[in-house]
């Protein structure tokens, strides 16, 4: 609790007390007169304070002073224990709000706890301990047990595990060694390492975190927008009612002025729509704190009511729903050679090629290569390799390759891509390679489908060929292949849908368009490229798909908690107001409506 | 430009939304958006001269809610 609410506290109870004793028929009419006025002066001298200054300021229906009128004619009608309850109730549901907007703060800030202190870096053999941000590019910065990683990094001495949980939500910690890439913010478990800085600070992924959440909550939800509107004038009409009920009816004499003043009173108390204000806000803040503790990041409550109305998912293809890498997925011999040979000889073929699925050989094979069995070996540009191994002349390559060579091959069915192998003149089968679809795929997608995606899209760059097995492995309801990355904008402008949102899920390379055009951009695999970051409404922070599910559920309960926080705050105001005008509300009713009300709406709005 | 700042003893979310609307009049101002539960505020600048708008900024908000502070 912050020193400003203790004190807040404090006043509260003391003033709760004399309320109380103000109410004790014991004591006499006089000192019980006195008590509720000092509880009174207590609880609401600041308010007073504060209306005396904004009637200066020329602010008239500023919630202090509405406040202040309703007491002071609550005295005027006699009517001193509500005079008083109304103060004291009024700075109870005002410590509750305040009290529950700090712990929401302080549970994001403990989670968004990622701002590295110190980095210690190594300059001329010393270790000196600096700001993060005086550390240059390629200083080498040394990182001990229990410490946060301040800056972006690779790892050149030593091994350790991390905590990677405030980036990602990921609750295992992952194993870094020399070579690897480290981000900032994660937390070193257990060994010293040494590493050289890659980017500045301002440009790590910590600062990156932070800078996306400050800016988040600043991007409003159409549900908070159209509550500060509602607002704006519920204060206004309510206070106008208030003073025409006032007035109007004693002179027309349906009853006496103490009467009408004390209808008045309960509209005034009932005029400040903090409660409404408070609890839409609140429970979108709750709902992206909950979120990033999940490792998704959400742009703002605007995103979480965009996610909540999901209707279609559009993916890309490659480092999406696939690994974006080659692996080889078949081995298929012809004759007496069998698979591990085939594929022996086909690693040895490829040693020196670029090719990506040389490269997915040669890792599917995954044992050393025989350099004794490595001879001449030159690039047939188009057709494959030729290439003495062993002894043996292999030729392996396209389909083309083999006709040239006048071999008779089965064709690879349904492949993205396949290579065919030939030894001394005599073919021996072939080995196909796919980009491997993420094994989650199928059920991550059942389960849009089950929140609601009627359709399920996939956009790709590649072939047809090589696209069809992931559709249907995935259990998309349609594909288009062939893209161009522009081209992809086009297509989901097209299917973009007038009622539900249409979310665009990609991995950030080259897709950022699409990603800004979509009603909702999901990137994948965290904070790769700034351009993603930017043209991002949702992040997810490990390339999980199964988060997206989550998301959309968070998003959705999220959504309905802040609308039952409208319809209850309000639908319980307008009975209170109408009950108030009738004559069949007192000014205690008001009261605890009111104080009822943002209690309620703020725990309700906590539960996200 | 985008820039934001932080906005600290904002009395209540309705007197944020006040500050919100009112300093969208401010001339030099092409956005702006105060969040009470974060303590933030996001400008988006029209014009060149930030330290000018700021000033304005800040006499708004001083006539508004005339206990808060704004700084970077």
């Amino acid at each position: 609790m912050t020193k400003k609410l203790k004190k807040q506290l404090i006043k509260i109870i003391a003033a709760g007390v004399l309320f109380v004793l103000g109410l004790l028929p014991c004591f006499a009419e006089t000192m019980r007169l006195v008590m509720l006025a000092a509880a009174y002066l207590i609880v609401g001298g600041e308010i007073l304070r504060k209306a005396v200054r904004n009637i200066f300021k020329g602010r008239m229906f500023d919630e202090n002073l509405l406040m202040t009128i309703a007491t002071l004619a609550a005295f005027a009608i006699c009517q001193y224990p509500e005079a008083a309850a109304v103060m004291l109730f009024f700075q109870i549901g005002e410590f509750f709000q305040s009290y529950a907007v700090n712990r929401s703060r302080k549970s994001i800030s403990a989670l968004m706890d990622i701002r590295p202190e110190a980095a210690n870096v190594l300059r001329d053999g010393k270790i000196i301990t600096v700001r993060p941000e005086e550390v240059a590019v390629g200083e080498m910065i040394v990182i001990r047990p229990g410490e946060k990683v301040p800056l972006d990094a690779v790892v050149e001495k030593g091994a350790t595990s991390l905590n990677t949980a405030a980036l990602t939500g990921e609750s295992l910690p992952r194993d870094v060694q020399a070579g690897d890439a480290i981000a900032s913010g994660c937390v070193n478990l257990n060994g010293t390492i040494e590493a050289r800085v890659t980017s500045l600070y301002q440009n790590s992924t910590a600062a990156k975190i932070l800078q996306l959440t400050e800016y988040a909550a600043t991007q409003k939800a159409g549900a908070e927008n159209l509550i500060t509107r509602f607002a704006r004038w519920y204060t206004p009409t309510v206070v106008i009612l208030a003073l025409l009920l006032a007035v109007i009816p004693p002179l027309v004499g349906w009853f006496d002025w103490n009467e009408a003043v004390y209808r008045a009173i309960t509209f005034l108390v009932i005029s400040c729509p903090c409660a409404l204000v408070i609890s839409v806000p609140l429970s979108f803040f709750g709902g992206i704190g909950a979120a990033s503790r999940c490792g998704i990041l959400v742009k703002g409550g605007r995103c979480l009511e965009a996610l909540a109305k999901l209707r279609q998912v559009i993916f890309d293809k490659t480092g999406t729903l696939s690994y974006g890498k080659f692996a080889v997925h078949d081995i298929c011999p012809t004759g007496s050679i069998t698979k591990d040979e085939l594929l022996e000889l086909a690693a040895h073929a490829e040693a020196h090629s670029p090719h990506p699925l040389a490269a997915a050989i040669r890792s599917c094979y995954g044992k050393k290569l025989k350099l004794e069995w490595l001879g001449k070996a030159e690039e047939l540009p188009g057709f494959g390799v030729r290439a003495e191994i062993d002894g043996r002349e292999v030729y392996i390559g396209s389909e083309k390759l083999m006709k040239r060579l006048k071999l008779d091959v089965q064709t690879p069915q349904n492949c993205a891509a396949a290579v065919l192998v030939a030894v001394d003149g005599q073919y021996m089968g072939y080995l196909t390679a796919a980009d491997e679809p993420r094994p989650e795929v199928p059920q991550a997608l059942a389960e849009l489908r089950k929140l609601g995606a009627q359709s399920l899209i996939m956009l790709t760059g590649d072939s047809a060929a090589a696209a069809e097995p992931l559709a249907k492995f995935a259990g998309l309801d349609t594909f288009f292949a062939g893209l161009l990355p522009a081209d992809k904008v086009g297509l989901i402008e097209k299917h973009m849908m007038k009622d539900g949102s249409t979310l665009f899920v990609g991995d950030g390379i080259n897709d950022a368009p699409a990603l800004a055009r979509a009603d909702v951009g999901v990137a994948m695999g965290g904070i790769g490229s700034d351009a993603a970051l930017e043209a991002a409404d949702v992040v997810i922070m490990n390339d999980r798909l199964d988060k997206i599910a989550q998301a959309v559920r968070l998003a959705r309960r999220t959504v309905r908690i802040a609308r039952q926080n409208i319809v209850f705050a309000l639908g319980v105001k307008l009975l209170v107001l109408a009950l108030g005008a009738l004559g069949d509300a007192s000014i205690w009713a008001a009261v605890f409506a009111d104080v009822g009300v943002t209690v309620l709406a703020v725990l309700n709005a906590m539960r996200v | 430009m985008q820039k934001i700042y932080k906005i600290e003893n904002l009395d209540c979310a309705n007197c944020a939304a006040e500050l919100e609307n009112a300093l969208h009049d401010v001339k030099g101002i092409a956005d702006v958006s105060v969040s009470f539960m974060n303590g933030t505020m996001r400008i988006e600048f029209a014009d060149e001269d930030m330290a000018a708008v700021m000033t304005e900024v800040r006499r708004v908000a001083e006539k508004i809610e005339p206990d808060c502070e704004i700084f970077e």
